[in-house]
């Protein structure tokens, strides 16, 4: 087995080309294999290094946010915590600060967990992934990415190089919020996020996807209704009513089907009215969870 | 990077020594500080990252380098709790945890002291919340942490 330290993009494509596996802070993979879940790979590309993957870059009509950027920096980036503010919210709730520093979002994307936390506030700000091997670069939506637990459609020859995020326009906030058990490393009993846009009182545009409840992350369908008007009760009992009925989750040591199918619904009235209520420039602090005592007590 | 025998020549950085090793990639770096380098202080609980007793610095942030490749941290500052006193001086913050009476059993502390030690170098004023969430991946199966958290209040009072 081997380990090569890469310091650049071109040094990683080589790598999996000739059939490495990338490795950033290992968080997933060394785990894993500790846990008996897998065997390391023959031969690591380490890609921590690489100083190109953890730029965030916000253009005018996107943010391009580079893979190797930590869950500590995703929680503390004024880019993040101000326009893409579900994605801050998920990433201060990841294990602990150990995890925080070495933990990436491109790990957390492409090991493709449906417990990942920072898979649905993506979904509902409509990343996508850049991948790019040695014949350039291509963006792929999310929903075509994840195809699996820990499954994606990637080529092994391709490394996820960033998150290509639209702007949100004036009227926009998100959150995620998660049911959890306690507060550090901790891995979802269910989560949510929301990404509302907001007219005056009305809804504009409401997104909502779903964490531990299905094979990957599952985005709800069926919210234009909501379009137009307020996103009062009845709206947010819509909500919690159509992620409910649309989860298909799974029993395990955690949690049973029927617990994670009521509380997936309580989880997404939360966040679409924590989403709304950013979205209307109240200030409610990263992490949700915290700010208004969702989950886990002290 | 490999040999036939598997075994990797890499240069470890720890307390600001350098430590020429033989390993092979899929060691951790908890396992090759305490057998490759006798620095037993920090200890291996859980050997899945939930525990917090492998605790080091890398490059001045915490990692649990029970899951950690070794190999991975070449070129970086390794701080381990045995990198903490001066000589014979104690850092303040092992004082104050004897002062306090924040260790029992003891398997919990140097993790928890290097957690701290990061905590306090980025954050010099905590509030109680920012103490327990930078001790959040640290666990104490004496339920000791109240007097914990008093030990890095009382260091970060004296610090400032």
């Amino acid at each position: 087995m081997t380990l090569t330290i890469a310091s650049s993009i071109d040094d990683i494509i080589a790598a999996l080309a000739a059939g490495a596996r990338p490795i950033a802070g290992g968080t997933d993979l060394v785990v894993g294999s500790r846990q008996g879940k897998g065997s390391l790979p023959d031969s690591l590309i380490a890609i921590d290094r690489v100083e190109a993957l953890g730029v965030i870059d916000r253009g005018d009509a996107e943010t391009r946010l580079g893979a190797g950027v930590t869950h500590a920096r995703l929680m503390t980036e004024p880019t993040i915590v101000d326009h893409f503010t579900a994605i801050a919210d998920a990433a201060a709730l990841v294990g602990s600060p150990a995890t925080r520093n070495v933990g990436t979002v491109g790990g957390n994307v492409m090991n493709g967990s449906p417990a990942m936390d920072t898979g649905s506030p993506l979904v509902v700000l409509g990343a996508q992934a850049e991948l790019t091997n040695a014949s350039g670069s291509r963006l792929v939506s999310l929903d075509e990415l994840w195809v699996g637990p820990g499954t994606t459609s990637a080529a092994p020859d391709e490394l996820c190089t960033a998150l290509v995020i639209p702007n949100m326009g004036e009227g926009g906030g998100s959150a995620y919020v998660r049911l959890e058990y306690r507060r550090a490393m901790e891995i979802a009993i269910v989560g949510a996020a929301a990404a509302v846009t907001l007219d005056g009182d009305n809804v504009r545009s409401i997104r909502v996807a779903l964490t531990a409840v299905a094979p990957t992350i599952l985005e709800v369908t069926g919210l234009d209704d909501l379009v137009g008007k307020p996103l009062d009760d009845d709206a947010l009992s819509a909500v919690a009513a159509a992620a409910s009925e649309q989860a298909s989750p799974i029993s395990d040591l955690r949690a049973s089907d029927r617990y994670r199918r009521h509380t997936i619904g309580v989880m997404a009235r939360r966040a679409a009215d924590a989403a709304a209520r950013r979205a209307s420039g109240e200030d409610i602090s990263v992490p949700v969870n915290r700010a208004l005592g969702v989950g886990a007590t002290a | 990077m490999s040999n036939t025998s598997n075994l990797n020549a890499v240069e470890l950085t720890v307390n600001g020594v350098p430590y020429p090793v033989a390993i092979e990639t899929s060691r951790n770096l908890s396992g090759v500080l305490r057998d490759e380098l006798g620095l037993t202080g920090t200890k291996e609980g859980c050997d899945d990252c939930e525990c917090g007793a492998c605790m080091v610095l890398l490059d001045g942030q915490p990692i649990n380098s029970c899951s950690y490749l070794a190999v991975q941290a070449q070129g970086r500052e390794i701080t381990t709790v045995e990198g903490l006193a001066e000589g014979d001086d104690l850092h303040p913050l092992q004082r104050n945890i004897l002062a306090a009476g924040g260790v029992q059993c003891g398997f919990c502390t140097p993790g928890m002291l290097m957690s701290a030690t990061a905590l306090l170098e980025r954050n010099p004023d905590p509030s109680q919340d920012e103490i327990k969430i930078g001790l959040s991946g640290n666990l104490c199966r004496c339920t000791g942490y109240a007097k914990i958290l008093d030990a890095v209040s009382n260091t970060a009072v004296e610090l400032r």
